[in-house]
């Protein structure tokens, strides 16, 4: 449903076949996985077996002897880097704390910390050097609980870390703590709204730590040349800042380094900071041969970065007409062994769906020895809806009204002031709603005992950021399209798809490819959702500087003006209606001026944010506690559907995972610090088996940001599951779940001790 | 004037104020101004000639990476808020 009369775009909206189809389903496409050098070693991380730990020894001796082994490496080999912060585009980091994340120096702080590398002739060779490699631990107590992380008597993680706040006087108390940051927000008078408020409901809410789940794992081959070059190729959702990490953490130059991204088999997020490719560039410097390492689903559960764990404390206070007054939040995220959680989004997340004007919010970024966190799908966000919108479903039910319509009535809308501070733009919160509330969903009732029904609505920002095109016109009147973003959901063709309408050519006639870091302009990652966005206003920006260039050249074949020639449905129209189509002009290249070539750039776009409504039908068995997912419906806002197919993949896609968040993923710790879980067989992911076919209603209100009204569509989806899982399993057999995954173990618990309750 | 939104950490710098109406061209300009109005709070929010790391400038709804190179206009709202990023 649109909410405005879309102009009559004509590749816009359309469902061609994606441009690497062919490749992906013909397993031509190439993944780091698939890079073959010549002499090229194998190489393998030896892995921390504690959880915390100091280091006192560290001896290669024997392993370097081992024949085979071509180079063995330690922080000792890694640079100091300095307690600097690095802007990463997406986000500042301290390099010492990625420098130790990469290679642990005198501590380990999680199960799987990388301790030493070794590259070697074969991957069986390099393995048995590990098993060669003395390491002394000073074995300490694992903190793994947020909350107990935060007491003023806990074991401290990083003697370097300092409480720090937004802009506070003095920037940081000087006492190690395992708190690293502290945000808070606040709008109004949250006293005198919770005073005025005739309901009050407080919940407190605990989730899991949570895997991205991608299915292909890290990978990095590294080639150190005698020139001083370096070239890398490997799986990344951004190669510059794979460019700017490696430079940064090794001390090269950034124009002697050329990352290559290939294929990338799923990131959600975790596929931004390095783990492996410093290893095998310093490794490659070490051997003088190529080297490639690639983690097992161990290694990746263990030592990359899964979504943070949270406890989150949340209070909403209504009239008994069902307006809300007040709100405030505390949450506290488990940033793992290094500070950097999303905690900050999550708080300026938690309010979002809704106009308060009263509220809250208070949130800290705790460490822990677990791994340390990475972004996934909307950082923050899907934790925070978990709690407020179970709350907003009980007091919707405690006041008797309509969950649609108590949304309604207090939804964020244009002119909204957000809790931390800014107004919103144009955004599609009612819409959502409105769109699921006449569903035919919505409106069908239930048939079986045991059933319920819920809905739940997300909000996540999108990003802007940089990007970078550039696109030739081809002699035969095809456009080749280079491009720096990473191709995760489709974005060669909902790129070409906009470089298509905006010359008014076909999305065949577009020849998109993704280029390494020496190929193509700056790019940001890709995240936030913003590479149809952001890198779309590059596209259309570069096909403006065609359209332009030809406008000029057939100005010069009539010798006329330029003035007096327009670029009409893919034509050039001249004086007496004389017209040059798209293909004769590119035909004509060579004879007026030469190659028609443009760069587009994209640097300080913005985007008005994104909302999802869901509303899900799920039967709970009593005497076992499983849920069983009977039918789900998602509502977005996308802005401006490029390619619906793809949209709604996306839609379909965040949700499956957000079930997964809901009913089943957890990191399993013993009280060691050990992960009991890190296989896909014991870590419990959907599968097709477990969820029906997700109903998509694409929502179009266009986002005045972007010439064609695009919003970002990857992350909002996975928000509103949880909650609104855990909205229809109270409304199934009346049993609020503060606390994820609702697991058949933990729901039945639950189901227990409410019947004991009323017994 | 641009109106200068305090971090709620902060508004004990400005005597409780939250929002606080300053001249200035861009965004260096009115952290200096407010600066001589109260004291410490060019400290709190700067470091190094930079907005400190993990701070970014939001005029109105639109977070911009130019920091304290960012122009104002005299209708603008100006925001310090942490950076954020997506996955």
């Amino acid at each position: 449903m649109s909410t405005v009369e879309k102009p009559a775009y004509k590749v816009i909206g359309t469902r061609p076949i994606r441009h690497d189809g062919e490749d992906k389903v013909t397993g031509a496409a190439k993944y780091g996985g698939d890079v073959q050098l010549e002499g090229m070693l194998y190489a393998a991380i030896l892995r921390s077996p504690h959880a915390h730990a100091k280091i006192t020894r560290i001896d290669t001796t024997q392993a370097e002897a081992l024949p085979g082994v071509r180079a063995v490496m330690t922080s000792a080999n890694m640079p100091d880097p300095g307690d600097r912060m690095v802007d990463l585009g997406e986000g500042t980091i301290n390099l010492r704390h990625l420098s130790e994340r990469v290679l642990a120096r005198a501590k380990v702080l999680f199960k799987g910390h990388p301790v030493a590398a070794v590259a070697a002739d074969s991957i069986h060779i390099a393995e048995e050097a590990l098993e060669l490699i003395n390491v002394q631990y000073e074995a300490l107590p694992a903190v793994l609980d947020v909350r107990e992380a935060m007491r003023q008597d806990a074991l401290i993680l990083n003697d370097d870390v300092r409480t720090e706040e937004v802009g506070t006087q003095d920037g940081v108390a000087d006492k190690p703590t395992n708190v690293a940051k502290r945000f808070l927000f606040e709008k109004g008078d949250p006293k005198k709204g919770f005073a005025e408020a005739e309901l009050v409901v407080e919940r407190e809410f605990e989730t899991a730590t949570v895997h991205q789940g991608y299915i292909e794992p890290h990978n990095a081959t590294a080639q150190w040349h005698e020139n001083g070059q370096l070239t890398v190729w490997t799986s990344t959702q951004g190669a510059f800042t794979v460019r700017q990490q490696i430079g940064e953490l090794l001390g090269i130059p950034l124009d002697k380094i050329k990352v290559i991204p290939m294929e990338i088999g799923g990131g959600f997020g975790g596929k931004i900071a390095v783990y492996l490719q410093p290893l095998a560039t310093e490794l490659s410097r070490m051997s003088g041969r190529p080297v490639q390492l690639v983690m097992d689903r161990a290694a990746i559960f263990e030592a990359t970065g899964p979504t943070p764990g949270s406890y989150m404390r949340v209070k909403l206070g209504a009239t008994r007409d069902g307006r809300l007054l007040a709100g405030d939040a505390y949450v506290a995220f488990e940033a793992g062994a290094y500070p950097g959680s999303p905690v900050g989004a999550g708080c300026m997340c938690v309010f979002a769906c809704y106009d308060i004007p009263h509220a809250r919010i208070e949130g800290f970024d705790v460490c822990v020895n677990k791994p340390r966190t990475s972004a996934y799908r909307a950082p923050g966000s899907t934790q925070v809806a978990f709690a407020v919108e179970t709350i907003v479903d009980e007091i919707a039910r405690q006041l008797e009204m309509d969950p649609a319509d108590f949304r309604l009535q207090n939804a964020a809308r244009e002119g909204t002031r957000r809790v931390d501070g800014p107004v919103f733009d144009r955004i599609g919160m009612i819409e959502t709603v409105e769109a699921i509330k006449a569903s035919d969903h919505y409106q069908s009732p239930l048939d079986g005992p045991n059933q319920g029904r819920g809905i739940a609505t997300g909000f996540w920002f999108n990003a802007g950021l940089r990007s970078a095109v550039t696109a030739t016109v081809n002699p035969d009147g095809t456009v080749s399209l280079v491009e720096g973003s990473t191709d995760i959901g489709g974005t060669r063709t909902s790129l070409a798809m906009q470089l298509a309408e905006a010359l008014n050519i076909t999305a065949e006639q577009v020849a998109p490819s993704v280029a390494d870091t020496d190929g193509v302009g700056l790019t940001d990652v890709t995240g936030g959702s913003r590479v149809t966005f952001a890198t779309g206003i590059a596209v259309v920006d570069a096909a403006a500087k065609i359209r332009q260039q030809m406008v000029d050249r057939a100005a010069k074949i009539w010798e006329c003006d330029a003035d007096s020639v327009s670029y009409e449905d893919g034509q050039l129209v001249g004086p007496d209606q004389q017209r040059l189509s798209f293909k004769e002009m590119a035909q004509r290249m060579a004879e007026m001026g030469g190659p028609i070539i443009a760069n587009g750039i994209c640097t300080e776009a913005k985007q008005a944010g994104a909302y999802a409504t869901h509303c899900v039908d799920v039967e709970v068995d009593p005497e076992t506690g499983k849920v069983q997912i009977l039918r789900y419906t998602a509502a977005q806002d996308v802005g401006t559907a490029i390619h619906p197919s793809y949209v709604e993949g996306q839609m379909q896609g965040g949700v499956v995972q957000g079930i997964g968040w809901a009913l089943n993923e957890e990191y399993y710790y013993d009280d060691q610090g050990q992960m009991r879980n890190p296989t896909f067989l014991d870590y419990r992911m959907p599968t097709s088996y477990d969820v029906p076919m997700i109903d998509t209603i694409i929502v179009e209100v266009p986002d005045p940001n972007h010439p064609y009204g695009v919003r970002g569509v990857g992350e909002v989806p996975i928000c509103p599951p949880p909650a609104a899982v855990a909205n229809a399993i109270h409304d199934a057999i009346g049993v609020r779940m503060h606390r994820l995954p609702m697991s058949p173990p933990r729901l039945m618990a639950e189901i227990l001790r409410c019947r004991g309750n009323k017994d | 004037m641009p109106l200068v939104f305090i971090p709620p950490s902060l508004s004990q710098l400005t005597d409780g104020q939250r929002e606080i109406e300053v001249e200035g061209g861009n965004v260096a300009e009115l952290v200096q101004n407010l600066e001589e109005q109260f004291p410490g709070i060019q400290r709190a929010l700067c470091d190094d000639g930079r907005l400190k790391p993990g701070l970014v400038v939001s005029i109105g709804n639109a977070t911009s990476h130019r920091g304290l190179l960012q122009p104002v206009s005299v209708d603008d709202e100006v925001h310090f808020l942490p950076a954020i990023g997506g996955g």
